[in-house]
Order: structure tokens, then sequence, then C-alpha cells
């Protein structure tokens, strides 16, 4: 194994079309090369690409279905990373202060 | 095919003897999972169920494929919430790897219907309970937050 295997990790998040991959199965896990594909504006070659570096940091894990090979998304790196720094603070405190901020932002009227 | 399901892949730096143990013996969950124990003769077609503090049965099942040190697939429905215990039967696949110094641990929970409450639910649990169980095999102390049963959860 690699010294920090978070190196990884960052690299994989540095990049805004992976980024983009991993709210797509946030919203919907378990999607199929074919279906992230749509409205990505990529070609399938390059989010095959993407996705074989997310899955190399362990952020997103093929799952074999089948004929169909299913996409999902694995907490696990981000989470071990945010154990990593802020595993010692308040975690409650630390949600309801996003919370917050997520109201604020969110509210219209704000 | 209709489906949800929870995917977990962690690693840690252990054998898979025991991270296998962990997974199994009350000892070991009791400190990593909220203070629950799971009962079971742990060979194919027996029964099995996971056990709440107070003693109340929180889930029960089968086991369908028991590989010691490899993979533990068995099945898994909720006994508490009837919302939960409506959807029947979920299967919870437990996949474990070794990889140089560490072992992969692979958690699918998963079941045959879309948007699942019972998916849903234990997919806030698993997170942390997993991160806890690395932590107590890594470092011998398990995560504050899963020491004890939650109320509610």
């Amino acid at each position: 194994m690699e010294a920090d295997p978070s190196d990884k990790v960052f690299k994989a998040l540095a990049d805004p079309g992976r980024r983009l991959l991993l709210d797509r199965l946030r919203a919907e896990d378990g999607q199929t090369l074919r279906r992230l594909c749509e409205d990505m504006g990529m070609t399938r070659q390059a989010v095959a690409k993407h996705l074989r570096v997310l899955e190399e940091a362990s952020l997103v894990v093929p799952i074999r279905r089948g004929r169909e090979k299913l996409h999902h998304l694995n907490p696990a790196p981000i989470q071990e990373i945010a154990d990593r720094w802020i595993g010692r603070f308040d975690r409650g405190r630390l949600r309801a202060l996003a919370d917050l901020k997520a109201k604020l932002e969110g509210d219209p009227d704000g | 095919m209709a489906e949800s399901r929870f995917v977990y892949v962690t690693y840690v730096r252990t054998t898979p003897e025991k991270l296998w143990r962990a997974l199994l013996d009350p000892e070991f969950t009791r400190q990593y999972w909220g203070g629950t124990w799971q009962e079971s003769e742990w060979k194919p077609g027996a029964s099995w169920r996971i056990l709440l503090p107070d003693g109340r049965v929180a889930d029960t099942g089968e086991i369908q494929e028991f590989d010691p040190h490899r993979r533990l697939v068995l099945t898994w429905r909720n006994e508490f919430k009837p919302e939960l215990h409506e959807e029947g039967f979920s299967r919870l696949t437990y996949e474990l790897e070794p990889m140089g110094d560490a072992v992969k641990l692979t958690v699918l929970h998963e079941i045959d219907r879309d948007g699942s409450k019972l998916i849903e639910a234990t997919s806030q649990g698993w997170p942390a309970i997993l991160a806890s169980l690395k932590s107590l095999l890594e470092t011998g102390e398990p995560l504050d937050m899963t020491r004890r049963w939650r109320a509610g959860s």
C-alpha cells in the first residue's frame, strides 16, 4: 500500500467532471456507465476514464449484477478524511452549523 | 430490476481472521455496534438475529453463505419498526480480501425494491458502525458515537 491512500482521493476530487459524477451518483446511486454518460457533455471514453480514477480512489465501487455493472458511491474514503481532521470536534455542533448555513443560504428572504 | 443497495468499502489494517471474528463475536460487536450482539450457529441455513442492549430483537434472518474469513451472506428483516418490517427480507453481504498489510472489507446491504426505507435507515447507521469497527481493530478503541445504542434508531 502507498504511504497515504488519501492522496488518490484528493487527486480524484480535484477534477470538476469527477465531482459531477459523484453528485449524479448521490442523486441516484447504482447507475450504469451508459446512464452516467447521459447529459454529461463528455465522450463515453472520458466518462469511463473518470470512473476508473474514482474507482482507484475507492470513491466509487462497481457492483456486477447480471450483465450490468452498477456504480455505487462509497462513503468510506471521505468519512475517513473527515474523521482524521474533524473527528475530535463535536460532530453534532458542526452538523447544526452546516444546517444553519444551508437554511440561511437557501432562504429567499434571508 | 428494482433494487436499493448500500455499498461500503474500507481497508482495515488487520488480518482476515481478526476482522471476521470482530464482525461476528458479541465481545467485539458490543463495542462498535451500539452495544448490540448477534446470535446464530453461523452455518448455512441457520437462523440469525441481532439483539439490542435492552434485549429486544432488532433484526432476524438466515445465514445463506458462510465461508470463514472470506464471505458471509445473510438475510435481514427489521423486527421493531412496522414500516421497515413490512418490506420483508433484505440481504447483507460481507466480503473480506487480504490486501498487503490490510484487509479490504466490502459491505453490501440490498433489497429487491426501489426506494427502500430499510436500506435508507440502515445506510444512516452503517458508516459510523464500520468506521468504529476499523478504529477498534487498528487502535484498540471504538468511536465514542457507537458505544451506545441511540434511542429512536
